[in-house]
Order: structure tokens, then sequence, then C-alpha cells
């Protein structure tokens, strides 16, 4: 009898995870260890280093020509698309990171946990308020003795729990769009989404609308965890493996019944299209969206669907390639549906953040046309399209957290009017955002556009692709709408005001505004690096 | 000449840079205006001696001053610009109208919060996008800019404009926006066909013009009609042109100017560039569709012309009528017929301009679009009826003016091969002479009437403004108030903004010669393209029409 094989490791191509989930446990040290009031700088630092770091890794890796590899016996395969993947996770976690970090805009942090805490320091800071001039009233009668809320007067101390969930979510993605077999495709997916379902709950605003959207994201991300873990089992019994690869060779010139295989490959697909919110899976993303902090909206906008679409390509092209034929045809009628539910329910939308969550939905459905079309120009364009969305994205929810009304942002469109006339940086930020959203020419929206309707049409798809054009002339109005609201109206009279953000934000925003122009004139550099990429297997 | 059509490209962008940065600060807001046309007139002198350094006669190449740089190689698309007859005379004539459009709206009042700075900021932007969109040479950088354009253009109309321009400028950039994808759609088809028949994808014009040929017409007719939808949307076509008249309408009357005259003319010149070209025979299978359409243009815009009340409104029908005649010259196969076209959207450009400006000078006294308000203005204003006049007899084609040459040529170019067409086409002649006159009789003939020009109407304020007017005495009783108007006639500098309007539209009533030249290169090239012969060997040649 010998003892367990251990298989072997390649570390070097491993390290971007590595570094992002051993950060995520030194986090959670960090976390026992300080005192609260030093906690968040040493937390964020620790964050963004881990990033930088995973970042430079994924660039050495990827420079260095090391070819595609699968380790960990065949758990995660570190190719081309991976190491794309991941620079666009960790380039898109940098600015989400700041933009969770800001203080400038909400005095303490957007972030609160112990519902208790809060609320006797808000009773505590409405005394104090009430007693001006009779001193400050404070200091240490925080609830459980534990220091929490012990700044005082001006800010309740947000809490620093988001750091190590964060990084979980971001290493949960990391091996999500790099699993080489279903189980720990699975099991990413429940790391990744776990701390998701947490951080939308801890809005310290609007505290019933926050949790309410992480109730229900965690209901119906159960469900499709379930739905998914039956694909799984169907496709294992189908193909007594549950490596990607060995289900593509089963698939292939096999006499056993397609039922399970087809079955089995749907139910997966639900699971993953929750995840990417691909209509008519996306019921839940309006509602979290919107309730979330929105910062959290921005880096689950922007990281989770980059992760989603990573594992959608990868289980397309490495699992189902073969079959391509069989399964395309009901996977037009979601992009269609996505599409089309996506423009026609966001042009009824008068609260922001719905209409960007409506809008993702179609974006979702225009991803679905470049990763349907499983060829090397299909998988290129959607990596580019998920960069250039990701950072559109997240630039545009930093801006959202910015126009602030008396009870924490100012969501409903009515409160955007005439911000043209009262914030013109601002106003002009998000115009340029939305242009790029509704595919202008010299964004990088059009870019992404272009190549992933032109991969779709090289493939045969020339009705879906009419179809995506109709959309995004239905989605560019309600677009257009918000910047109507901001240039041609007259603003009201007590509109919300414009916070000035903050370093953290700005960078995050200003970051995503560049990268979304750099990418509309000269995205050539990042389009020779998605072009030629091959999955491994 | 590649440095000088780059720089054509960049003056006006560079100088919108500028402005848009002046039009932050309100009290630079004279400095703005004063830099802005300071770029125009240097536009204006490129313009001057690109033509000048442009070659004309047998033997020269049809694209001039050519340059390209990759743009980005993963696409196939280069930044590559080159211009033809046909685009230096649109090229030309943007750079001659934006100074003056410039001037016209110097002394615009402007609703708060809105500088006349950002206003010049946009037009110049507006000016240097339409250079690129005329001198592309590369399908993918021409829809880049042709989608761009759009944008300059609705925060024109949307934050300058009348009334109801939050609706117009949003129907403006849908409608054309719709256009667009329609024509990306086709444009990616064009690419993927590049694809599999060249063996590397690729947006050069002149390459995809040699491929064009050997495409199949079922492949054809798809394509062409992408393309077809975004011109005919943009040029307007008539079922496809309800935006116009709202846009024209509510646009301020500079900004009406450049759309019309200008923006408007990218529909047409795409025609010419692309669909005639790149789609031959499914330009010849569909002819008769497209003349269909331009002659119920004619005639349509023609009766909702002579029906309109509001007189920007009428301008913008007028056009309607114009660009069935252009579309009808284009895609009747004849060399006259396309010269006239090619002619005409030059002439067009330049009556439309001056009735727009005689419209908005009227406006600007009367302070209403509204016909019915006015009455009798030649007494009061002879200059400005007089403009009105000669905007008009151009606009309807009198001998003598510049619209002449080019309806004469568009219809007796079209007569050989589409004699059913051209004679409905005719028809509109007549209707052009109703409308013109029918309106100028309204507005500018008889006695003093209405409210804008004797009453209390809203125009009271503005006139009073109008300083230099001799007769703009408001103390007198109702008796006086009757037979004296509010308002008097052009000002000095109205009078140097319209001097080279005028100029043009007798110069080139008498002279079309050089103008003829230089497009006469691309027309004949263009006529190759598209596999046509003339019909019959015509007569010897007279005032240099081409043959």
């Amino acid at each position: 009898m010998t003892g367990p094989a251990f298989p072997t490791v390649d570390y070097g191509a491993l390290a971007p995870m590595l570094i992002i989930l051993g950060a995520a446990c030194v986090s959670v040290l960090l976390e026992a260890l300080l005192p609260l009031r030093g906690r968040g700088r040493a937390q964020l630092t620790l964050t963004l280093v881990a990033i930088v770091a995973a970042f430079l890794a994924v660039v050495v890796r990827a420079t260095s020509g090391a070819p595609a590899v699968t380790t960990l016996a065949g758990a995660l395969a570190v190719d081309g698309p991976s190491l794309f993947l991941w620079g666009t996770l960790l380039a898109l976690a940098v600015p989400s990171v700041l933009l969770l970090a800001d203080r400038s805009i909400e005095p303490g942090g957007a972030f609160v946990a112990d519902p208790v805490a809060l609320a006797e320091a808000e009773s505590r800071e409405r005394v104090s308020a009430g007693t001006r001039g009779g001193g400050r009233v404070g200091g240490s009668g925080g609830s459980g003795g534990s220091g929490r809320a012990a700044r005082g007067t001006d800010a309740v101390e947000g809490h620093t729990e988001i750091y190590p969930l964060v990084l979980f979510a971001l290493g949960g993605m990391i091996v999500f769009c790099a699993a080489d077999d279903l189980l720990t495709m699975f099991v990413a997916l429940e790391v990744l989404s776990l701390p998701l379902y947490l951080l939308c709950g801890l809005a310290r605003r609007r505290r019933l609308m926050s949790q309410e959207s992480a109730v229900k994201y965690f209901l119906l991300g159960a469900f499709s965890s379930a739905f998914f873990l039956y694909g799984l089992a169907l496709l294992y019994g189908y193909a007594d493996s549950v490596k990607l690869s060995d289900i593509s060779l089963a698939a292939a010139g096999s006499l056993r019944p397609d039922s399970l295989l087809f079955g089995g490959l749907a139910l997966l697909v639900v699971g993953l299209l929750f995840k990417a919110s691909v209509g008519p899976f996306h019921t839940w993303t309006p509602d979290v969206y919107q309730g979330a902090p929105t910062s959290v909206t921005a880096f689950m906008a922007a990281c989770t669907k980059v992760a989603a679409f990573g594992a959608i390509l990868r289980v397309f092209t490495v699992a189902f390639g073969s079959t391509v034929w069989e399964w395309r045809g009901v996977l037009w009628i979601v992009a269609i549906v996505s599409m089309v539910v996506g423009a026609v329910l966001g042009l009824t939308q008068t609260d922001v953040k719905r209409m960007i969550a409506y809008s993702s939905v179609a974006h979702a459905g225009f991803l679905l046309l470049g990763a349907m079309a499983v060829t090397p120009a299909g998988l290129s364009a959607t990596l580019f399209y998920l960069l250039a969305y990701g950072f559109t994205t997240v630039a545009l929810f930093g801006l959202v957290s910015l126009v602030r009304g008396p009870d924490g942002e100012a969501t409903h469109l009515s409160a955007w009017a005439g911000l043209g006339r009262r914030s013109p940086v601002v106003a002009a930020a998000v115009t340029f955002l939305m242009l790029a959203l509704a595919g202008i020419p010299l964004t990088s929206g059009f870019t992404a556009k272009f190549a992933v309707f032109s991969a779709a049409l090289a493939d045969g798809m020339t009705p879906l692709v009419i179809v995506a054009l109709v959309v995004s002339a239905v989605a560019a109005f309600f677009y257009l709408r918000l910047i109507v609201l901001m240039y041609f109206s007259e603003p009201a009279a007590d509109g919300p005001t414009v916070s000035v953000p903050g370093p953290f934000t700005t960078v995050a925003i200003t970051l995503g505004v560049v990268v979304t122009l750099l990418l509309g004139v000269v995205p050539t550099a990042v389009l020779g690096w998605a072009d030629g990429l091959s999955f491994l297997g | 000449m590649s440095a000088l059509l780059l720089a054509l490209l960049l003056v006006p962008l560079i100088g919108a840079a500028v402005c848009g940065a002046m039009a932050t600060r309100e009290h630079l807001d004279r400095a703005g205006k004063a830099v802005g046309l300071g770029f125009s007139a240097v536009s204006l002198v490129l313009v001057v001696a690109v033509w000048a350094m442009f070659r004309t006669g047998p033997g020269t190449p049809r694209f001039q001053g050519e340059l390209a740089v990759d743009w980005i190689p993963a696409f196939g698309t280069r930044f590559a610009l080159g211009i033809d007859g046909i685009a230096l005379t649109m090229i030309a004539l943007l750079a001659v109208l934006v100074p003056i459009v410039l001037g016209f709206a110097w002394g615009d009042k402007l609703p708060p919060g809105r500088t006349g700075a950002g206003f010049t900021a946009l037009m110049l932007a507006t000016q240097g996008v339409l250079v690129g969109v005329f001198a592309a040479t590369d399908v993918f950088l021409f829809y880049v800019l042709f989608e761009a354009m759009l944008i300059p253009m609705y925060f024109l109309i949307g934050r300058f404009g009348g009334p109801r321009r939050q609706y117009a400028a949003v129907k403006f950039f849908l409608y054309s926006f719709l256009g667009g994808l329609i024509m990306l759609a086709s444009v990616i088809g064009l690419f993927v066909a590049s694809e599999s028949r060249l063996g590397q994808g690729t947006f050069d014009w002149a390459a995809l013009q040699q491929m064009a040929g050997q495409l199949p017409l079922s492949t054809q007719i798809p394509l062409f009609l992408g393309f077809f939808a975004a011109f005919a949307i943009k040029a307007p076509l008539v079922p496809l042109h309800t935006w116009l008249p709202d846009a024209g309408a509510e646009a301020p009357v500079a900004g009406g100017v450049i759309l019309v005259g200008l923006l408007d003319k990218v529909g047409v010149f795409g025609f010419l560039r692309y669909t005639l070209p790149l789609f031959p025979a499914a330009s010849r299978e569909l002819a008769p569709l497209v003349l269909t359409l331009a002659v119920i243009g004619v005639i349509y815009g023609a009766l909702l012309a002579a029906a309109q009340t509001d007189m920007k409104r009428f301008v913008a029908y007028t056009s309607i009528a114009h660009f069935g005649y252009i579309a009808l010259g284009i895609f009747a196969f004849t060399s006259q017929a396309i010269a006239g076209s090619a002619l005409y959207m030059v002439n067009h450009g330049i009556s439309t301009a001056m009735l727009f400006l005689a419209v908005g000078m009227l406006i600007r006294r009367g302070g209403t679009a509204s016909m019915t308000e006015y009455g009798g203005v030649g007494r009061a204003a002879p200059l400005l009826a007089g403009m009105f006049l000669i905007a008009g007899l151009s606009t309807l084609s009198l001998p003598g003016t510049n619209s002449f040459i080019s309806e004469f040529l568009v219809l007796i170019g079209a007569f050989p091969t589409r004699p059913v067409f051209t004679v409905i086409a005719t028809v509109g002649i007549v209707f052009a002479a109703l409308y013109v006159l029918w309106v100028y009789q309204r507005v500018f003939t008889g006695p003093l009437r209405g409210t804008a020009v004797v009453g209390d109407g809203p125009g009271a304020a503005s006139a009073a403004t109008m300083g230099s007017g001799d007769d703009t005495d408001d103390t007198g009783g109702s008796w006086a108030r009757r037979t004296t108007a509010r308002f008097g006639d052009l000002t000095r500098g109205e009078i140097a903004i319209m001097t080279p309007l005028v100029a043009l539209v007798l110069v080139l009533g008498f002279f079309p010669g050089p103008v003829l030249d230089v497009l006469d290169p691309a027309v004949s090239a263009t006529m190759s393209e598209v596999g046509a012969v003339d019909p019959v060997a015509p007569a010897a040649p007279t005032n240099g029409v081409p043959r």
C-alpha cells in the first residue's frame, strides 16, 4: 500500500491566487489583533499591496512566456485566458477597493456591521447635537465594551471586515475563472459568493433595503448553486469525471445518452448565467444593485461579471466546444431575452442604480454573443469587453456615490436634473461613461461592441447581431435620458449636493474614465494581448 | 498637402478645446468667441491653400493629400485621410459657412448658464469632426466620426435650441444613432467579407472597393441596405425624415445652418462615396427603390414646405425636397446627373444657409418664427427682404442663381435613363416657386401688419436692442404702431455676413466651371466604379460640364 500521491504544485503559476488568499487569511488575523482605530488603514494597505503584488505576478507570468500548465492535479489551468482574466480582475479590484475604502463621502465609511452599535452611536450623536455647547458626549461607553463607535460625535467608525471579505471574494473569483474541473469551480463559486452576500448587507444607510438585497441575493444564489451542483452531478454521471477536458472527450463520439450531457449542461449553465446576471436569470440584479452599498455594487458589477464570464468561456470552449452546434440554439434565445429584457426594462427605471443594473443585463447579453462564438475571435472579443465594461462600471458607480441627498445617495433620476449646471465635471464624466455604455465610438464601449459583434457575425450569428444593434439603439435612449436630465433640465431647488470626492474615490473614478477613453482610442495593446490566447485542453 | 489636410482636421478641434476651456469662465466669454472666430478664419485660409494645391484635369489621381497611420491593427483599421473633389467642395463649404454663422451668432442673447464660448466650442467641434467624415478613406474611421459628429450637434440643439429642444435633440440623436448602428452591422459585414475574400480583414476604402465588384449580389444587397439606411436617415429621404423639421426648427439658427447645410450632406456624400462604389451591383439593382423615395421626397417636401407656418420648419422641408433631387441625380447613373448632384450639394448648402440666416435675422427682430405674425416686412427692412428674396430665388433655382445649374444638370442628366422619375420630379420646380414666393408674399410684401412687426409682440424687448434702426419708435400712439415697424433694416454686421453668400450665389450661378473641374475626376471615377456608362455620346461639351 502506498500513501496518497500528493499532486505537484506549480507555485510560480499559482502565485497570484496564493497571494490573494494568503493576504485574506492575514487580514482575518489583523481583524482579530489590531485595535479598531488603526485597523482600517492597516487593512487597506495590506489589501492594496496584496492586489498589486498579485497583479505584478500575473504580469511577470504573462510576459515571461511560460507555457500554459494545469496544476494541483489538474484542478486549475493557468493558461492565456486565465492570466488575462486574472489581470482584469486584479486591475478592477484596485479601483473597487479604493471606492470601498473611501471615508470622505460618508464619514466613517459606508459600512457598519453591527446595527446596535450604529443605533447607539447615532443616538449619542443626536444627543450631542441637541445639547450643543454642553460638551462632547461620547468616549468609551460603546456597546459590548469592544470600543466600537468610539470616535465621538462626528462619525461612527465604520467596520473593516470588508477587507478580508473582499479578498476572499477576489480569491474565489480568481480560482473560479481558472478552474479546470467542475468541483473546483463549484467550491470557488461558493468562496466568491458568500463574502458578497455579506458585503451586500452592510450598508450604513438604508439598512433594510441593504439587508433585503443581501437575503435576496443569498436565497437566489443558493438556488443557482443547487442548479450548478445538479448539473455537475449529471455530467459526472455522463462522463465519469468532473474534468472539463474529460467531458469533452466523452461527448465526442460516445454512445452514451445525450440527455445526461445536455441536461447537465443546461443546469450547469443556469448556475453560471445567474452569476453573470444574464436574463432571464437576472431577477436579483436590480434589487441587489440598488440595495447594496454602492461601492460593493461597483465591485460586484465589475468583478463578478468577469469571473462568471471567464468560467462560462472556459466551460463552453473546453468542455462543450465539440458539441457547440447542438446547444447553441437555446443560448440564442437566452441572449435575445437578456438583451431585450435589459434594454426594455431599463427604459422604465427611475433609479440610477436600477437603470445601470438593467443595462448590465443587456451588456451580459452582448457578452454572451461573444462567448457563444467559441472561436478565437469570440474569446478575445469577450475578454476585451469584460475589461472595458468593468472599468466603465466601476467609475460610474463611483460617480453615483457622489450625488447625495439628506439620507445618503440620491439615486432617483429626478435628483440628477440640472447636475451639469451645478457640477460640470461630475456631469461630464457621467456623460462620457454613459456614451461608453451606449457604445459611441472613441470610447471603450464601442471598441468592445465592435469586437464582439464582428466575432459573432463571422461565426454566422447575423440575426443575433441585428437584434443586438437594435437593442443598442433602444438602450441608448435611457443613457441619453440621463444626459438630457443633467444638461437640459433646470436643477431642482432642494436638489442633492455633489460631494467633493476624497483622494481614493477620485483616483478610482479617474482610473475608470481614463481606461475607458484609452481603450476607445488606442486599444491596440490590450487587443493584441487578448488576441491569440487559447484555453488549455 | 497631407499636412494641410491634417491641420484642417485638427485646427477646429484645438479651437474647440480652447473655447471649451474658456467657456467655464463667464468673463472670458467674449474672448472665447473671438478666439473661436480666429480658429475658423485659420481653417478658411487652410482651405483656400488646399483648394489652390488641388490638381484638376485629366489624369490626376482621385484622392489627393493622402496620409495613413496604423490605428488598431487588430481590426485592420488605419487613420487614413485623403480628399477627392466632392470631399474638397464640402470641406470648403464648411470652412466658409462656419465663420459666417459664428459671426451671426456673435450677438445672440443666450439663456442663463450658457455661454457664447461654449456655443463656439461646439460649432468648432462639429466642424473638425465633419472634416474628418469627409476626408476619411478608411471605412472604420468614417463610421467612428459619423457617430461622433452627433455628439456636438446634440448638445448644440439641446443646450442652445428653442422651447422643445430636449425632444428635438433626443429625436435627432436616436434617429441618427439607430441609422449608424444599422450601418455598423454592414461595416462589420464588409470587414468579415474582406477577411474571407482577401485573406485579411481590412477597412481600407480602396481595397474594399476593389473587392466589392466580386461580391455576389445576395451579399451586396444586405450590406447596401445597412449603409443606405444610415444615409437615408441622415440625408433624409422621405419616410425617415421626421426628425429634420423638429431638429431644424429647434436648433439655434447658426446650428441649423450647419445641420441642414452640411451635416445632412453626409448622407448624400455617403451615397456617392460608399454605397455606389462599394456595392455597385446592389446599387444598380435597388436604384428604382431609391429613386421612388427621392421623387416622393421632392413632391412631399415641397407640399409640406408650402403648408408650414413656422419659418424654420419651412426651410427644413425645402431641404427635404432638395435632397430628393440630389438622390435622384446620384441614382440616375449618368455623369451629368452625378456631377449635377455633387454641385447641388454645394449650392444647396449656400442657398439654405442664406435662407436660414435671413429667417434668423427676421426672428431676431420679431421674436417669433411664426409667419402669421409678420407682414409687409419689406417696408421696414428692404435689405432683409432682398436677402430673403435672393436666397429664395436661389432655392427655387432661378436661372442665374447657383442652384439652377445643378438642378438643370440633374434633370437633364437623369432624363435619358429615368424619364418617368425625372418628369415627376420636374413638377417639383413649380411647387418650389409656389412655396418660396408665397412665403415672400405673406411675410415681406404689402402694408406693415402682424403682431411681431407692429404690435407688442414677443419681440418687443429685443426690438429695443436693435439700436441701429431708424424707425424703432415705440413711443408713438396706436396709429403710429400700425404704420411704423418696431424694427429696422440689416445692421452693418449682418450685411457683412450676407455679402459673401450673395456673391457665391451669383458667381456660381454664372461661373460654375471651377467647381465642376474639381468635381470631375471624382464623378467619373464614381461612374466607372458603379459600372455605369452614359447612355448616348453627348454633343460637344459646354461650359466645363463633365461628360
